[in-house]
Order: C-alpha cells, then structure tokens, then sequence
C-alpha cells in the first residue's frame, strides 16, 4: 500500500516535471536565444549556452548602436501611456458606475445593468471594423484619444465592481449617509477603502489587458509614431520593418515587452489564485 | 423623514451621474459603432469615398452578404475556407484545452505534493503575457530548422516545414493508406464553393502549428477554474468513495467529474466563444497562409476592409462572424439549463 502509493507520488512528479519542462522551456530558449548571435540562433535554436554570447539585440533595441532598427523605447512609452492612462480610467470609472447599479436606487438601474450584460457578451473581434468606423466618423483615428478613450472603461469592471458591493453589507455606509456625507463623499472615502481587494483584481486585470492589447491599437492607429510595444512588435515579426530573420533582436523584443506583466503577475498571483479559490476554502 | 426623502431623492441624481461616464463612453464607441457597422455592411464603401452616412460609397442592398454565401466568386471560396479552418480550429482546441487543463488541475489537486505554487504558476503564465509577443516565441520553436523539428528528429521524425506546409491533416493520414488522390466523386462534387474532398481536408499543418500554441497558452486559465471547483468538492464525499473501495480511475469518472460538470461547461461555452474569435496569432504567424489554410473570418474581415478596402464585405463577415458565435452561445445555455435545472431544484430542497 504505502509502495504503491510512493510509486503514485513519483509519478504526479514526474508528470508535473515534465509538464513545467514544456511550458518554461520556451521561455528560457527566448532567453537564451536573445543574447546569441544570428548565426548562433539559427543553427543551435534548443541550444541553451550561448556561444558567443553577446548583448548585441539589447544594445540595437535600445538605440545604443547607429543602426537602431526598432523605435523601441517610443512603443514602451506608448505602452506605459495607455496601460496607466486606462488602468486609472477602469478603477475609478468601473467602481462608480459599479457602486451605482450596486446600492443607488434610481429608476431604470435594472435596464441600466441589463445593457451592461449585453454588452458584455458582443465578442471583441467582431468590433474591429465598427471601432474604426466611429474613430474616423470622429476624427479621432491616430490618435492618443483613439487608443485610449474607447478602452477607459469596459463593461467587464463594472460588472466584477457590482458584484463586489452587492456582497457587502450596507450598514457601514448608511451610518456615514445619516451623518449627512454626501452620495459620492460616502462613496469616495467610506466605500472604496472597504473595496481594496476588489480594487486590486480590477487593476491587475486592467493592466495586463491594456498593456497586451494588439486588436484596438491596430484598428485605431496606422502612423508609426503611436505604435505601442503590440503593434510595433507586429510590424517587426511580419516584415513589416523588413528585417529579415534577426531572430535574437525579436526575441529579445519580445521579452522586454512581457517583463512588466511579468513582475505584476508574479508580485500579485497569490492575491490572484486566493481569490480564485476563495470559494473553495470556506466550506 | 424629511431627511431620508432628501437622501432617496440625491440618489436619482447620483446614480445617473455615477454610471453617466460608462453610458457616454460604450455608447459611443461600443453601441453606436455597432449600427455604423450594420448600415456599412450594405454599402460599398471605403473610407476615400468619404463619409458613410452622408451618401459616401454606394448602397448594395444585401449584397455583401450574399456574396458570403450566395455568388460563385473569390469572396465565397475564401470565405468558405475561413469557415472550414476555423471548424477544424475549434474541433481541434476545445476539447485539447479542457482535457488538458482538467488534466493539470487533478494532478495538482493531489494531496501532499510539494511546489504546487510553482507548476501552477508555471502553467498559468503564458495565459497572461501578450499573444503577440508568445506568437513570436513560437513562430522560432516552429521554424523549419526550429527546435520543434530538432525535438521530432530525436524520435527519427523528419518535422515539416510548418508555416507553407498547407497539406490537410486528414488529407495526409489518407495519404498513408494510399489515398493521395480525391476520389472522383468528392473532388468532382462539392457545396458553397469548396469541392467535398477539401471541405474534409482537416487543420492544416500550419494551422496545426497555431493549435498547439493556443492549447498551450489557454490551458493554464481554465486549470485555475477546475482547480479552484475541485477543492469545491467535500472531502467527506472523496473519503466515502474511498472507503467504498472505488479504484482512482474510477472515483474520478463517477464521483469528481459528475461534480465538476457546471465548471466544465463554462470552460467549453468559454473556449468555444473565444476560439472562434481567432485573429492576434493568424495576423503575426501566418497571415492566412499557405494557401489560405489559415484563414479566419475574423482576420479575413480585418483584410478585406483594410487591406482590399471592400469594407462592406469586411463589415458583413463581422456580423456573420458575430451570429455564428451568439448562436454557439446560445445553444450551449439552453443545453446547460437542460442539464442544471434539475440538479440547482435538489441542491434548493436540502434545508441549508
């Protein structure tokens, strides 16, 4: 009994070693492959030494060299611009318009919410042609307001936001209203501290959703100069710069642009899975 | 009293202005989009003949649409192929994400394994990096003299040259048998523009390629959600299958996974919406190539609009696109509520 149940134990290992092997594995040949040589690259792809090793991707990436292929820092910042600019959006407007369909009894709230679920259900590629359709009509196409005004607040927020304040009991909040605070003071300071943990699921999502967000940018812009880290990238990894294979650059492109994603996803995820799991743990 | 009127009557108010910002904002660029959309898709029409809306382009009528499904043309015949590879696309993907992640999520649900933090990190990661950038990873692992290829040729496979291989899987297991030809009467005949006997060609290799990204990258999302219904399960119901004598396999098959049923259907409806909706990978990996064996209606209609500028065929497949998908949706809510109706009544007569 207790052999065989070793034995049963060595073989979970065993799957799950071999299963981390196939999903880390690519990404530490992206490592490795970035600080190779084209040559390198090409004819050693598993190869996890690089020989010679050399941070010449990194140092054309970064304009360090006269011939600087990719604007990278440019789609960084534009990055940056819209994941913060959206992320600030989301939080702020996400939980107003959640604590309204939540707690404010005004006529109409229940077609309010119903539309929201409508529109939380309109896949997002079928919206690609309808989005640049309304950016042009505005004028708005290439622009920053194009690649950020469309995304600031998404039916999605507003919905995990509703459901957060519908399980909170009232009580906390009817005090500070008799007190005689105003609807949106109670809000402000008495119900979005409470909603922390709410808050914090809602930028995470937010950020990662913005920051990796390919199909919205490339329907609302076209100029080279509003590409983010998505579109730029794209462009690089279709031929769009036309340059060639330079398989370590790419890559190394690649792997900057997920670095940020990275540190959020691995500073958040136990937040992220006790959330998850929160339903199973309390029975 | 007074008071508590005065309160009500600031939450009117305050409601519309607190969810005002949301209205403005989907309404302007999610509803209204929508019907520019639908109004374009009766046009013929690209943006240098101006405005839409003030008698810019053309009016078709249902053209558009019936060059989709109705005209012998290029339009139909490519239409029809992103219609068969995504099938194959979603045949292939559904059922390998969800095994998968199922598969992922028991084994770490097992008790007194050690860095179950980390394999599951491990597998989640992918989920939330940009498919843009993973697309690129995998566009190198699948090269001709890739590292796929060098893994294949350890086991004295000679790996194909992924990306302009459009040769359909089916086709190629025929070809073992001796079939490499179309027998006469499926290439002879055929339906919507597509000879039978490509109709029944099967994800390409290059499509192939595709699916073992997404299976890979998605399966870590849907592991946490079994995860998480698994450690839903009581442990006294586990112990009574143990104690009754029930082998591992078989408490799995008729005790865990009768439990996890409402968890696997949100996995399938949500697989099956996303999957159709398939267009960030085809853009960076192979733009619909070879032969079109990679061809999606999303990624043909971003084409045909913003590359051919036939807009109005672009706008047709979208909304096509959107009625394959809100079909899907709904059959599978109305076969899940067949099948959770009688189980959520039981579960409401236990006193709580």
């Amino acid at each position: 009994m207790t052999r065989q149940s070793t034995l049963k134990r060595a073989a979970f290992y065993l799957v799950l070693v071999l299963f981390a092997l196939v999903y880390l594995g690519p990404f530490a040949i992206q490592i490795a492959t970035s600080v190779k040589t084209d040559a390198d690259a090409a004819g050693n792809p598993l190869g996890l030494v690089p020989d010679p090793a050399t941070f010449d991707a990194y140092r054309r990436m970064f304009g360090l060299t006269d011939d600087s292929p990719v604007p990278f820092m440019r789609w960084f910042g534009n990055s940056t611009f819209v994941a913060v600019t959206v992320t600030l959006g989301r939080v702020f407007f996400d939980s107003l318009a959640g604590y309204a369909l939540s707690r404010l009894q005004f006529s109409g709230r229940r077609y309010v919410f119903l539309a929201v679920l409508a529109v939380m259900s309109v896949p997002g590629v079928v919206l690609l042609i309808p989005k640049f359709l309304v950016l042009n009509y505005f004028g708005m196409y290439d622009s920053y307001s194009a690649m950020v005004l469309p995304l600031i607040i998404d039916a999605t927020g507003v919905f995990i936001m509703k459901q957060f304040f519908d399980s909170v009991p009232v009580s906390i909040e009817e005090a500070a209203r008799i007190d005689g605070a105003s609807v949106f003071r109670t809000f402000w300071s008495v119900v979005l501290p409470m909603a922390r943990p709410a808050l914090v699921t809602l930028t995470i999502l937010s950020f990662q959703g913005s920051w990796n967000e390919f199909t919205h940018m490339l329907v609302a812009t076209e100029d080279p100069a509003y590409q983010t880290l998505t579109t730029g990238m794209a462009s690089l990894f279709t031929g769009g710069l036309g340059s060639g294979t330079q398989y370590p650059l790419k890559l190394a492109v690649a792997l900057v642009a997920t670095i940020p994603v990275a540190i959020v996803f691995f500073a958040f995820q136990r937040y992220f899975v006790r959330g998850a799991n929160e339903g199973g743990v309390k029975g | 009293m007074s008071r508590s009127t005065g309160i009500r009557g600031n939450e009117k108010v305050a409601g519309w202005l607190f969810v005002g910002p949301m209205i403005v904002v989907l309404g302007l660029f999610l509803v209204l989009p929508i019907f520019m959309a639908l109004w374009v898709s009766l046009l013929d029409w690209a943006p240098a003949r101006g405005d839409p809306f003030s008698g810019g382009g053309e009016y078709v009528g249902t053209d558009n649409y019936r060059s989709l499904v109705a005209v012998d043309a290029l339009t139909r015949t490519d239409f029809m192929k992103s219609m068969r590879n995504t099938f194959y696309y979603v045949l292939f993907v559904v059922p390998l994400q969800t095994v998968l992640a199922l598969f992922l999520a028991v084994v770490l649900n097992q008790k007194r394994l050690r860095g179950k933090g980390f394999f599951r990190s491990a597998f989640y990661f992918p989920s939330v990096t940009s498919s843009v950038a993973i697309s690129m990873v995998f566009l190198f692992l699948f090269l001709n003299n890739g590292g796929i290829n060098k893994v294949l040729s350890w086991v004295g496979i000679d790996g194909p040259s992924w990306f302009s291989d459009a040769n359909g899987v089916f086709h190629l297991l025929l070809g073992v048998v001796g079939v490499d030809q179309a027998p006469g009467a499926l290439g002879a005949n055929g339906v919507l523009g597509l000879s039978f006997w490509e109709w029944l060609a099967g994800p390409s290799v290059a499509l192939c390629a595709i699916i073992v990204l997404v299976v890979w990258t998605t399966a870590g999302t849907f592991m946490l959600m079994f995860l998480a219904a698994l450690q839903d399960i009581p442990v006294e119901v586990d112990e009574a299958a143990l104690i009754d004598g029930a082998t591992t396999w078989r408490k799995f098959r008729y005790v865990t996974l009768p439990q996890l049923k409402p968890v696997l259907f949100l996995v399938l409806t949500l697989g099956l919406i996303s999957t159709w909706q398939i267009f960030d990978q085809v853009y960076v990996m192979s733009e619909g190539n070879p032969d079109k064996t990679t061809l999606t209606p999303a990624f043909l209609s971003y084409r045909e609009s913003f590359v051919s500028q036939n807009w109005g065929t672009g706008a047709a497949i979208a909304f096509v696109l959107f009625a394959v998908i809100l079909l899907l949706t709904l059959i599978q809510r109305w076969v899940m509520r067949d099948k959770d109706e009688p189980r959520r009544r039981r579960r409401a007569e236990v006193p709580a």
